[in-house]
This record gives C-alpha cells, sequence and structure tokens, in this order.
C-alpha cells in the first residue's frame, strides 16, 4: 500500500479569509480502500481544507491531484461530477423539500420526455436510506426530521453515486451509537470496493474504531500523517492540542453542597407536548447537573423544549421555586431565568451574519427592551469577559459569529444565555462538534455553574459525558422520564441497558 | 485605499457621482447652481427637492426588507394619504387656516399608520406573507382612495399645503428639510436604541431571534407601521407637489423605485444587516437617474428599457461576486487561449 500512488494529492494548500490564514501550505494525502481521518482541535482548518478539497472554497496557493492529474474544481459539482462525494459539517440541504428530493437533487432520474421520473426518484431515495438502515418516507418534507436524520439524509445523498472519494465532516456529530455503527458498516462496503474515505470527528473512539490513517492539523498547519495502528491517543491529543493532555483532566465537583434539603428550583409534572413528549415528570434541584440519556426519538429535545418556553404545553404544569409559571415563550422563560441552548446552533441559536459581540448581547438585550440600550462600551467589555472566560478564539468579538469554527459558536451560544444570570439551563448536546480539550473545559464550566448554585440540564447522545457530567441522570424513553438515578453507581454500559431497555407495557 | 473600497457606502456612491458626472459632461449647465431671491435653483436642488417622497417610502422599506419583508403598498398608501388629506381640507372650505391643515395632514398620516398597522397585522400575526399580504393593500389602497375622493381628482387651492412641496427655508427646498427630519429620526431610533440591532437579529435568523427572548412579532408589525407612516408623509408631499389628490397616479411604481433604492445602497432583500446611509444614497441615485432621463431626452415611451439597462449595470457594478469574475477574466482568457491547441491541458 506504500508504493501505491495515492488517490488524492494535496500540496502547498494554502487559504486565507482577508487576513488570517486559515490552512498554511498544508500536504495532505489519500489513498484508495482506506478511510483518513484529519484531526485537529477546533477552528484547526479541518473544514477549510475539505472545502478547499471539494471545490467549496478557493486554494489561494496548492495543487491538488485526483489520480494522478492536476484537477481544480469551481464548485462542489464538478469535484461530484470527478467522482469526489462531500457531506460538509453545515449540513447543505434544502430542508422545504421532501427527503427523496433531497438526495436526488442535481441528478433526477428522467422519463422519456425530460421530466422527472418520481417515481424512480422515491425509489432510489428508499434503496439509499436502506442502505443506512433508515426506514423513512422519501415523501416527506426533510424539515420535519430531527437533526440525526437529517444528517443521514446528507450521508445517503453522498453515497448513492458511484464515488472514488467520500469526504464526511463530522457526519456522527448528532448521531446516536445504532446509526453510527450502520455509518460505520456502510463505510466499511466502500471501503471494500476501493472508495477512499476521509472522515472528521472529535470522538476518538469512532477515529480508533474506524480509521486506518491520521492526517494531523493544529493552527492550520499539518502537524504529521500517521498510522492509526502506531499513534497513541494520548499522543494524538498531545499533538492535536500542541500540550500535554494532562491539563485535560477533568474537574472534580466540590462536595459540600449536599444540603440535606436541597431545594426544588424547577418541578415539571405531567409535561406533554405530543407526539415528542407525554406525560414526563422531572424535579430539578439547585445546583445540580441533572443529566439526561435517551434513544434518539425518546423525546430529550422535546423535553428541553417543553421546560423552556420553546413549544407549547398541551397538558402539565411547570413550577419555579414551588410556583406554577406559565412559560409561554421563550422570552417568558427567560424573564424567569430558565434559558435554553438549542442542539440546532446554526438554525436555533447563532445569527450568522452579526458579530460576536451582538450574538452575546443579543438576549440581554432582548430582555432590557429596545429602548434601553446597552451602552456600546458596556457591550464591548461584557462580550470581551465572556471570550475571555470561555477562550473563544479568535478574540476578536467584531468578527461575524458564522465565521467562527463550530466548537467556537457552541461558545459564543454558552456565553450569550450566561450572560443572563439564569437560574436554570438546558442544554441541548452542547459538546456536539466541540474538540477533545473544549469539550472537557465545557463539562468543567457546567460543573462550575452548578457549584455556583445554578441548576442545569445535560442532554446528549454520548452516554459517558452524561455521567461525568450529571450529578444524576433522567433516563428518557418513549418521551417519559422513566427512571432518575444517582450517576455514582451506573456505568456506560448499565446505562445503555437502561435506555435501550424495551417498556414491558408497550409491544 | 482598499479600506476605503471595502466601505459598504464606496460602490452606491461611486454609482452616484459617475451619474452626476455622465450628466455633467452631456450638459455641463447640470451641476449650476443659481440664486434666485435667495433660494437655490439648479437641476441639483432638484434632485433634493423631488426625492424626498422617495427618501421618505425607501426609509420605510428599508426596515422592512431588513427583517427579510417587502411591503409593495406604499404608492397605494400614498395615494389613501393624499386623498384624505385634500377631501379633508377641500370639505373644510377654508384651505388656507393651519388648524385645518393639522388636522387634515395628521389624518391622513394616520390613515397611513393604520394602513401600515394592517399590513403588520397579516404578516406578523397571520403569518401571510409578506408579498402577498402587501399585495392586498397595493390593490385594494388605490380603490379606497378613489372612494374617499368620490371618484375625482381632487383638487385644492392652500398656500400653505403647497409650500410643504414647493416652499423654501433658508434657501433650500422645505421639502428637503423634510427628508434630512426623516432620515435623522430614522438613524437616530434604529441606533441610538438597540432596534437596528433587534431587527437585524429578526431577519436574519427568526427563530432563533425568538429563542433568544427577542419580540420578533412586534419588531416585524412594527417595520410595517413604520413603512406605513413613512408613505403617509410622502403621500402629503406628493398630493402637495400637483395640489390634487389623484388616486391613480399618486405614487405609482414608487415600491419598485423604494426597492431600487434599498438594494442599490448595499441592502440584502435577504433581509438582515441595513444601511440607513446607503438607501439615502440609493434614494438620490434613483432620482438623478429619472432627471438624467429627462435630461438625455429619452422618449418617454422607451424610458423603463432606458432605465432597467442603466440598474442591471448599477446593479452589476456593486455585485461583489460580478466584480471578482471580471477581475479573474484576464487570467481565465489566457488559460483558455493557452489550452485550446491541444485540448484539455494534460497534468505533468
Ligand atoms: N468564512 C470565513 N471567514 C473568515 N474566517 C473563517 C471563515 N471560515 C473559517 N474561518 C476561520 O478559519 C479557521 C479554520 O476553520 P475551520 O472551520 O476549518 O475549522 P475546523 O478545524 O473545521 O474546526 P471545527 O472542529 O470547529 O469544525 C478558523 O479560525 C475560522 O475562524
Ligand atoms: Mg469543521
Amino acid at each position: 500500500m506504500e508504493n501505491a500512488l495515492p488517490l488524492v494529492q494535496v500540496t502547498g494548500a494554502t487559504v486565507r479569509f482577508q487576513s488570517d490564514t486559515a490552512l498554511d501550505d498544508v500536504d495532505f494525502r489519500m489513498f484508495a480502500g482506506e478511510v483518513h481521518s484529519l484531526m485537529g482541535e477546533n477552528g484547526a482548518g479541518k473544514s477549510t481544507l475539505i472545502k478547499a478539497l471539494t471545490g467549496a472554497l478557493p486554494l489561494d496557493a496548492g495543487v491538488i491531484t485526483l489520480d494522478g492529474r492536476t484537477v481544480q474544481f469551481a464548485t462542489p459539482h464538478d469535484a461530484q461530477l470527478a467522482g469526489i462525494s462531500t457531506v460538509y459539517q453545515e449540513i447543505d440541504l434544502l430542508p422545504n423539500l421532501t427527503v427523496a428530493e433531497n438526495i436526488a437533487l442535481g441528478r433526477e432520474p428522467r422519463g422519456r420526455l425530460g421530466s422527472i421520473d418520481w417515481p424512480a426518484m422515491r425509489r432510489l431515495a428508499r434503496e439509499a436510506l436502506a442502505d443506512l438502515g433508515l426506514d423513512i418516507d422519501p415523501a416527506s418534507v426533510l424539515a420535519t426530521h430531527p437533526l440525526a436524520v437529517q444528517q443521514l439524509v446528507a450521508i445517503a445523498r453522498a453515497i448513492s453515486t458511484d464515488v472514488k472519494v467520500l469526504v464526511l465532516d463530522e457526519p456522527t456529530s448528532s448521531l446516536d451509537f445504532d446509526e453510527v455503527a450502520e455509518l460505520f458498516r456502510v463505510i466499511r462496503e466502500l471501503k471494500s470496493r476501493g472508495v477512499a474515505i476521509l472522515f472528521v470527528s472529535h470522538f476518538l473512539d469512532q477515529v480508533y474504531e474506524i480509521c486506518d490513517r491520521i492526517t494531523v492539523l493544529r493552527n492550520g498547519r499539518l502537524v504529521g500523517e500517521y498510522l492509526t495502528t502506531e499513534l497513541l491517543r494520548i499522543d494524538l491529543v498531545q499533538k492535536m492540542l500542541g500540550r500535554s493532555a494532562a491539563a485535560l483532566a477533568a474537574r472534580p465537583r466540590l462536595d459540600g453542597y449536599e444540603d440535606p434539603d436541597p431545594s426544588v428550583t424547577l418541578s415539571a409534572r405531567g409535561v406533554t407536548v405530543l407526539p415528542g413528549i407525554a406525560d414526563a415528570d422531572l424535579d430539578l434541584v439547585e445546583g445540580e447537573v441533572l443529566g439526561v440519556a435517551g434513544l434518539l426519538g425518546s423525546g430529550r429535545s422535546e423535553l428541553a423544549r417543553a421546560l423552556t418556553g420553546v413549544d407549547r404545553l398541551e397538558a402539565g404544569i411547570i413550577r419555579i421555586d414551588g410556583q406554577a409559571t406559565r412559560l409561554s415563550s421563550p422570552r417568558r422563560a427567560l424573564s424567569v431565568g430558565v434559558v435554553y441552548s438549542s442542539e440546532n446552533r446554526r438554525t436555533e441559536g447563532l445569527i450568522g451574519e452579526l458579530s460576536v459581540l451582538e450574538n452575546i448581547t443579543l438576549a440581554l438585550q432582548a430582555q432590557r427592551g429596545i429602548l434601553r440600550r446597552i451602552r456600546s462600551a458596556r457591550q464591548r467589555e461584557l462580550a470581551a469577559s465572556w471570550v475571555e472566560a470561555l477562550d473563544i478564539r479568535p478574540p476578536d468579538i467584531d468578527r461575524p459569529v458564522g465565521t467562527l469554527s463550530g466548537g467556537n459558536q457552541q461558545k459564543v451560544l454558552l456565553a450569550r444565555l450566561l450572560a443572563l444570570s439564569p437560574r436554570v439551563i438546558v442544554l441541548d448536546e452542547p459538546t456536539r462538534g466541540i474538540d477533545v480539550g473544549a469539550k472537557v473545559e465545557i463539562q468543567n464550566l457546567v460543573g462550575e455553574l452548578a457549584d455556583t448554585g445554578l441548576s442545569v440540564v445535560f442532554i446528549s447522545a454520548e452516554l459517558e459525558e452524561v455521567l461525568r457530567v450529571g450529578t444524576r441522570v433522567a433516563i428518557l424513553q418513549n418521551g417519559r422520564v422513566v427512571d432518575v438515578l444517582p450517576s455514582d453507581g451506573l456505568t456506560t454500559d448499565s446505562l445503555l441497558a437502561l435506555v435501550a431497555r424495551p417498556e414491558e407495557d408497550e409491544s | 485605499m482598499s479600506a476605503v473600497m471595502k466601505h459598504r457606502l464606496f460602490w452606491p456612491l461611486v454609482v452616484l457621482l459617475a451619474l452626476i458626472l455622465l450628466n455633467t459632461v452631456s450638459r455641463p449647465s447640470f451641476v449650476r447652481i443659481t440664486v434666485h431671491d435667495g433660494r437655490l435653483y439648479g437641476s441639483l436642488i432638484d434632485i433634493l427637492r423631488n426625492s424626498a417622497p422617495l427618501m421618505l417610502v425607501a426609509l420605510g422599506m428599508t426596515l422592512v426588507i431588513a427583517t427579510r419583508g417587502i411591503d409593495l403598498s406604499v404608492g397605494a398608501i400614498m395615494a389613501v394619504s393624499g386623498a384624505v388629506a385634500l377631501t379633508i381640507i377641500q370639505d373644510s372650505g377654508d384651505p388656507a387656516n393651519p388648524a385645518v391643515l393639522a388636522v387634515a395632514i395628521g389624518t391622513a398620516v394616520g390613515a397611513g399608520l393604520v394602513c401600515g398597522l394592517w399590513n403588520g397585522f397579516l404578516i406578523s400575526v397571520l403569518g401571510i406573507q409578506p408579498i402577498i399580504a402587501t399585495l392586498v393593500l397595493m390593490l385594494a389602497g388605490r380603490g379606497i382612495a378613489l372612494l374617499i375622493t368620490g371618484g375625482f381628482i381632487t383638487t385644492i387651492n392652500s398656500d400653505p399645503y403647497k409650500f410643504m412641496a414647493q416652499g423654501y427655508v433658508l434657501g433650500l427646498p422645505f421639502a428637503f428639510y423634510v427628508s434630512l427630519v426623516a432620515i435623522a429620526i430614522v438613524a437616530l431610533i434604529e441606533r441610538r436604541t438597540a432596534l437596528g440591532m433587534l431587527t437585524e437579529a429578526v431577519g436574519i435568523n427568526p427563530e432563533a431571534s425568538r429563542l433568544a427572548g427577542v419580540r420578533a412579532r412586534g419588531i416585524i408589525w412594527g417595520a410595517y407601521a413604520a413603512s406605513g407612516l413613512l408613505a403617509g408623509f410622502a403621500g402629503i408631499l406628493y398630493s402637495s407637489n400637483i395640489m390634487a389628490a389623484d388616486a391613480n397616479a399618486a405614487g405609482l411604481y414608487i415600491e419598485l423605485d423604494a426597492i431600487l433604492a434599498v438594494v442599490l445602497g448595499g441592502t440584502s432583500l435577504a433581509g438582515g444587516t441595513f444601511s440607513i446611509a446607503g438607501t439615502v444614497v440609493g434614494a438620490f441615485t434613483i432620482q438623478t437617474l429619472k432627471s438624467t432621463i429627462t435630461f438625455l431626452g429619452v422618449p418617454p415611451a422607451v424610458t423603463p428599457v432606458f432605465m432597467a439597462a442603466v440598474v442591471v449595470v448599477v446593479v452589476l457594478v456593486q455585485s461583489r461576486r460580478f466584480r471578482r469574475f471580471m477581475g479573474r477574466l484576464p487570467a481565465r482568457l489566457r488559460t483558455w487561449t493557452s489550452r485550446t491547441p491541444d485540448g484539455a491541458e494534460a497534468a505533468s
């Protein structure tokens, strides 16, 4: 294999955004029949390299060869025609179209008169989805599906053509274990057919499970290329961060707030928002982190939305400090100190074209009202202090937030909510797409916040994380909280058994 | 230099200055300003004066477009407002009485506001698409105006009323001051309060804004109300200029000019970040373009074609992508020509 010519070879790739260099003279190669991972911190330049490779961004310098030929793609479509299929980190599907249309877009099967052959299109879509073990109606509108399904649809779209090179930028960020397993099965199959696969993920376990080779980037520069079997995890982390992994120790929670009679900040009884959650009960104690674990479709996000006024309750009651409170809108919830961070930070979180500063101050300003504008100097001070506290990089508060890397965008969203000094914060997948270093930082931050008396609901598809961060874990099944257990007595495996346990009273 | 070129007002200003230059070259008297009885006269002064209704409407349109909307009903609202004002003045029998004028103008502008509130209600509360919602009033408004005037073109004779569009203060047209005041008030409200930033947030991402606790509905409603109010004022200026309420001609196609002015000023129709200063430049550009057309003696029948051609050029000049394309064109042509002899260039 070492003698074989690389299928894809990138030499001296450089991409600049105005004054800053996102990718600096990077060499990168991929072999046929190999799964390659690109690793690096948030903002290291992984997505930028992928975009440059696949025609989504122009290279300022550098050469790309495919099968030994120099290529230059003006658009992702050109790359697609050359056999490079890509699922970008920011899923670029059309939410208003059906699943089948999204999969076939740009290469719809045609009938005799050149009209679209709808039955054939749906059949193709169904097959592509079945490949991934996904059984949804191809004629349904994409936006009606959760993010995880949309992510799978994007992957189905990418593999439904003849591919030579498959590029997946954080494809598993919102998937559960079962979906990841299906995806890996497909990846292995493509690999055996000689496809070169680029797989980017912040989950080290996944990288070590599926990848043959790893290229590490740091600050837009190449650190090196390694065989997975020859690179210890601890060394990988060290190479990614440029500092030792010891700095990443999870911070122990303070004890001492083991109040004999802890006060319940928020309690929910019989909360129902169909079809997501039905008759859910939950108590949230002051200063605790309540982890929420459940399978995809168990109502994790729906519960979060119901608790924070985003979706109207159809039945049930929410009490804050014992007082029944109608959270009729997010605005109302924010005003009583209940805040929500959506799993979908691009569509429901950040205002992409506005600056980091405006994004951080947005909720606070909205609370104060239109007329009581926060003074500019105060705004800058506030934003700068959060940028520093959460180590948002680059520390430039005037940059449009959409140009930040994924992890840093998440931190901006957190900063916005924390600036409100909330009492209850509901975090839906707050570490999605965040690198190993920042992930531990955010987990630690959640712990620190709880130590100051904030109550946190922490939702994650990663059970390990739920256990690590949560003091107690609520187990969600079919839209109901079936159990709440202290996390001390649980292991990832026992928790998995609990969330996946079939309900006795259902067929 | 490049910092200057990157400024968002750079290209809008270049276009405006180029138009003025074009006019000056073809007829030097264009930039001449003469003084009579302490008043300034000249084509440029006419532009300041005549652009006032468009300026008011374009300011409102800017706010609406920033919320991702559009207001097609502004011309019809102008017709309603003019009809209300002139009917009140005519019925009063005392057209020069300041109190009558105050009531007439107040009621007319109020009618504009009500129209704007109606649009805002349809869009922000009922969730109707802006283009459809404002189409309702665009079509119905002129009918309402005709009902108010009883189907006639109401004319009046009132010097104080006439003063608004045709009078002079300190050497400059009064209408220009109206523009200035409107610009100042809108700019102040948008940038001194948080309204501007919140409007942009709602325009860029309504759902994220709602989740952040922004009153998205109120902000959208307010934008249409402001647009209606400003169109009401524009209707007064228009009717004052011709001293008549012409339900069919008042503000005809002004919605298109206003949208164009906003776009020329660099505000995207996709909503979000907007520029009041850009709109001001855009409105002057449209007005200059109109006087250019008269100036160059373009026959009325082909005026729309001429206007369209100029607009295409102007929009292209302002398009970053087009400029980049043109900038790369020489290089592309070179690679093309070097490739053609032996077909596609093979990689080494
Ligand atoms: N459109 C843009 N304008 C300006 N800077 C940008 C733009 N897109 C990316 N950048 C910058 O380029 C750098 C690399 O970003 P990139 O998205 O490639 O990171 P990444 O390695 O994919 O990170 P993540 O793990 O968070 O996805 C970052 O510093 C980012 O701020
Ligand atoms: Mg990325």
